[in-house]
């Protein structure tokens, strides 16, 4: 079995969930090789957590400054294990990485050097390499594959479900060229996600909108913590708006934004025409509203009859649950 | 059974294929604007009668004031173009397209035709750039269609002007910094500048209106006002003066009337497409196809003759009863149009949620100021007999 | 300063998007062409420079004809020059190939200092654009810019992603992607729009950036697409009445549709 190198994402202390998702789509290809960039050490840490997710080789590739610059130690790394591999006549059958922000440029920047194929955000991918891709805000499905070089295929975070898979698992170093300055953009100060700091309206990937049946600016509240929840954007009917519950610059309909977001959450809102004109595109609508009869219902591909002060605040929990798990 | 629509039902006639580029460019980014900054608020404005001063440094910035006029920092666009940005402007709202021609076409244009270097040097990059508004006084109470007839009146006192007198209907009168006054004199009619906070000259704000909601209308007191010599246009004598600034505010006039038309069918088309009754979109019944048709018609006819009247226009072969022909023509059928799209939109229609209503509202000052239906009928009318009828 | 700016045109957005019959490439055809917003504000950064610290800027934009007007519309905006690479041979690229393909539109702007992009176009998921092009530059990228100061020899990030927030600084030259949250961009003027007419934008093929390239050797996609079919049109929904686990059961219907 071909190695499929894996780029595990940590904090140094810890893997992230996503890559024991990565792990368990490598093994449909061949064997995971883990790769760890990072501080002196962070491999060995990490190592026994790869291992029972089915990581057959650890490459540990670490250097005090691997932390100091953007991407260029993982594209490095990546493409050193490439090519050791490629001399030893064992090129891999493929490149891993999580279709987060970050990964999506290592892949991006990884497949130029390397002048090979890219599949970004695949939910999917099977056996022979072909990854599946969801476009065109969620229209189309698409199923692909490289056809020229090794595969780099970056896969949407929760499109795998981890499982463990406890193997002996191997650690090798891998040596990291030193970062030129010239080429390389340094990070001189983090700080975590701002909570409260939402995407913009027009531009996320959740909308969660409230209406008149808020029934005030005090209820938004529940409206603003789902959306927190879901990373997404908060978004106001008109009505809302009109009856003074949210500014006029969150209002989605025909007179406000359009918006077309992978997930759209109508709470108490009842769907009048000018609404629907400015969210039916989204790619899957629940609702939830107390009149069994609102016209939102009709459209919904989820719709709950009953109280949002109920219904959503439930939802939140749920979902932060299954965050914090991740 | 459903079909589909043209992706454009709004430009049947696919008039857009004659523009230039430039041309579209320019409409395209008018459009833009007012999507943005406009749209969202219009319905509110109308409503609380507000006018959003904020939008006049914005317009400046696009170039959109005096942009027909050259030089003094105005955009120097061709007279389709302005046309086309007026037509962007009232599909917004009437009353922002009356700041817009009144400001270019009745305040600098005045003031670029017939005025002094100084006065040009002083007044027009301001008004461009939207940091300072203007006015225009020939309108009074008592002399609408008959302007030679006014009361204001400018004396001589030493090398001083004395102006007395009262202007109506004056847009942008409250808040203009400067307004162009016309005013009989011992030598027939005249022009001047008079700067807002001269003393003597106050203005009140018309209220209680049901047109023209977003835009401020005024009455302009002149009270022994003296002014300087300098304030005088120098090359304007006569009536002649005055009605060459309302041509050129005509001309937007009949670009406008299309865009509030066109505005007002494609909430009918919209609205009609997703209100359901007995079982079926509306736009599926015979009538409203029947309404949506005919005004689509005219509305073809009303820009096919905006344009033709530009092209004219930019060749300065335009003549003052063709201006009346399009104004005639295009005002009446834009009323005509947005109330047809009322019914369209049955009781939803009355509501501020929808344009159509408001347009047809806009349109009743429309159709009366800048010479009122019945006179340019009446223009036209000589034109074809030679026999003036006006009195 | 010399500036570059990568724009990319896209479909818009409000028009439905389909995939063609014929090679499953996104059928351009079929909705109108504009400017990628995101573009327009990676334009707006550069006409701020040049506005502030004096720039030159010089637009880059890949596609058919009607990428043209993509570039016209950023110098209606005020950048002093365009480069547009059209050749038939372009259609579908994959991201190589685009990065590929604008790296080399970069080169041949003369003591590049800056290159900005917009972090995404909402089209082909190519995030990895930016990141990729400099990469192939060697230049220092500093991706998903909401603030950008440039600032004696040096270019400061605040990068913003679903992962937090970090501070990036690297030497000039280099490239920078901006969010959406970096600025308001600017309308084109009416000046700005007849002056555009006058300035120089210049046409390349592939045969022009790759001068030394076998004509044969141009690889245009390094993928290929198996199956493209259209989800299925909204179907009536699932309808629940809340009677206390509607909450969990909605939390297990969105992690069941991987929306959570």
């Amino acid at each position: 079995m071909p190695d499929v190198l894996v780029l595990v994402d940590h904090d140094g202390e810890r893997v992230h969930k996503s890559t024991y998702e990565l792990l368990r789509a490598a093994r449909r290809l061949g064997d995971p090789a883990a790769v760890v960039v990072g501080t002196p050490g962070t491999a060995a840490r990490l190592r026994d957590a790869l291992a029972r997710h089915g990581a057959r080789r650890v490459y540990a590739a670490e250097s005090t400054e691997a932390d100091e610059f953007l991407g260029t130690p993982a594209v490095d790394a990546l493409e050193r294990a490439v090519l050791d591999l490629a001399a030893e006549a064992a090129s891999p059958a493929a490149v891993l990485v999580s279709a987060t922000t970050a990964g999506t440029e290592v892949a991006g920047r990884l497949a130029a050097r390397l002048d090979a194929g890219l599949l970004i955000d695949a939910v999917d991918l099977d056996p022979s390499g072909v990854a599946t891709q969801i476009v065109f805000g969620g229209s189309c499905t698409v199923r692909s594959q490289v056809t020229h070089g090794i595969p780099v295929i970056a896969l949407r975070p929760g499109s795998f479900e981890p499982e463990e898979h406890p193997v002996e698992a191997a650690e090798l170093q891998l040596t990291l060229p030193p970062v030129d300055p010239a080429a390389s953009a340094r990070v001189t100060a983090r700080r975590a996600a701002v909570a409260g700091d939402r995407p913009e309206l027009t531009e996320a990937a959740v909308v969660v909108s409230g209406g008149r049946g808020v029934g005030g600016a005090d209820g938004f509240k529940v409206v603003e913590e789902l959306a927190d929840a879901l990373g997404g954007a908060v978004g106001a009917s008109r009505a809302a708006v009109d009856a003074g519950y949210y500014p006029h610059r969150y209002q989605v309909g025909q007179t406000g934004k359009s918006v077309s977001p992978q997930l759209y959450i109508a709470l108490g809102i009842s769907g009048a025409i000018q609404h629907l004109a400015g969210m039916q595109t989204s790619r899957t609508i629940v609702a939830v509203n107390k009149d069994p009869e609102a016209p939102v219902l009709d459209l919904a591909d989820y719709g709950v009859v009953g109280d949002l002060f109920a219904v959503a605040p439930r939802l939140t929990r749920e979902v932060a649950a299954r965050r914090s798990t991740g | 059974m459903s079909g589909t629509p043209l992706k454009d039902p709004l430009d049947l006639l696919d008039i857009a294929s004659v523009l230039s580029e430039e041309e579209r460019e320019i409409q395209a980014t008018v459009a833009r604007f007012l999507t943005d900054r406009v749209r969202p608020h219009i319905g509110e404005w109308f409503e609380t009668a507000h006018f959003a001063r904020e939008l006049a440094p914005e317009l400046g910035k696009l170039g959109v004031l005096g942009m027909h006029l050259d030089g003094y920092g105005c955009a120097g666009t061709n007279a389709v173009s302005y046309g086309l940005a007026c037509m962007e402007l009232e599909a917004a709202d009437s009353g922002l397209r009356s700041f817009v021609s009144v400001q270019g076409s009745l305040s600098m244009f005045s003031i670029w035709k017939w005025g002094s270097e100084e006065q040009k040097l002083q007044w027009l990059p301001r008004l461009a750039a939207g940091e300072a508004i203007g006015c225009f006084g020939l309108t009074e109470p008592d002399f609408g269609s008959n302007p030679s007839g006014m009361r204001t009146r400018a004396v001589r006192d030493g090398g001083d002007w004395i102006l007395n007198g009262s202007k109506m209907w004056i847009t942008n009168g409250g808040i203009a910094d400067v307004a162009t006054v016309w005013a009989q004199t011992e030598d027939g009619v005249r022009g001047f500048l008079v700067p807002r906070g001269t003393p003597g000259f106050t203005t009140q704000d018309i209220k209680q209106k049901m047109s023209l909601r977003a835009s401020v209308t005024s009455e302009l007191y002149f009270d022994d006002v003296r002014l300087p010599d300098a304030a005088r246009l120098p090359l304007a004598q006569g009536l002649r003066g005055p009605l060459s600034c309302l041509n050129e505010a005509r001309f937007g006039i009949l670009f406008g009337a299309v865009g509030a038309a066109r505005d007002s069918i494609q909430a009918a088309l919209d609205y009609a497409d997703s209100r359901v009754q007995f079982d079926k979109p509306i736009s599926a019944f015979q009538l409203t196809q029947k309404k949506l048709a005919d005004m689509s018609v005219s509305l073809g006819g009303a820009a096919l003759l905006a344009l033709h009247l530009g092209r004219l226009k930019d060749q300065d072969r335009i003549r003052p009863e063709q201006i009346s022909v399009g104004k005639l023509n295009n005002v009446r059928e834009a009323i005509a149009i947005a109330r047809e799209c009322r019914t369209i939109l049955g009781a939803n229609g009355i509501s501020l949620e929808y344009s159509p209503l408001r347009h047809a509202n806009n349109l009743e000052s429309v159709l009366t100021y800048e010479g009122t239906g019945e006179m340019h009928t009446l223009v036209v009318g000589q034109a074809l007999t030679g026999y003036p009828a006006f009195r | 300063m010399n500036i570059v700016v990568l724009v990319k045109q896209v479909p818009d957005t409000g028009a439905e998007r389909t995939l063609s019959e014929a090679d499953h490439t996104l059928d351009r055809e079929s909705a109108d062409p504009v400017l990628d917003e995101i573009n327009e504000r990676a334009a707006e950064e550069a006409l701020t420079l040049k506005e502030t610290v004096g720039a030159d800027v010089t637009v880059v934009s890949m596609g058919p004809d009607s990428a043209l007007d993509a570039v016209r519309k950023v110098l209606a905006m005020g950048a002093d020059r365009g480069i547009h690479i059209s050749d038939d041979r372009l259609r579908g690229a994959d991201v190589v190939t685009t990065a590929r393909v604008l790296a080399a539109a970069v080169r041949t702007v003369d003591d590049v200092d800056l290159v900005l992009a917009g972090d995404a176009t909402t089209d082909g998921q190519a995030g990895a654009v930016p990141a990729a092009v400099a990469d192939l530059l060697r230049l220092p990228p500093l991706t998903h810019a909401r603030e950008l100061t440039v600032d004696a020899g040096r270019v400061r990030v605040e990068r913003e992603t679903e992962s937090g927030e970090t501070t990036l600084d690297a030497p000039l030259p280099a490239l920078v992607s901006v969010t959406e949250k970096i600025n308001e961009p600017r309308y084109p003027s009416f000046k700005g729009i007849m002056a555009a007419k006058k300035k120089p934008v210049r046409t390349v093929g592939l045969d022009d950036l790759f001068p030394d390239a076998d004509t044969a050797g141009h690889l245009v996609t390094r993928t290929r697409v198996v199956e493209a079919v259209p989800r299925p049109a909204r179907a009536a929904g699932i309808r629940v009445t809340d009677d206390g686990s509607a909450g969990r059961r909605l939390a297990e219907y969105l992690i069941a549709q991987k929306l959570v």
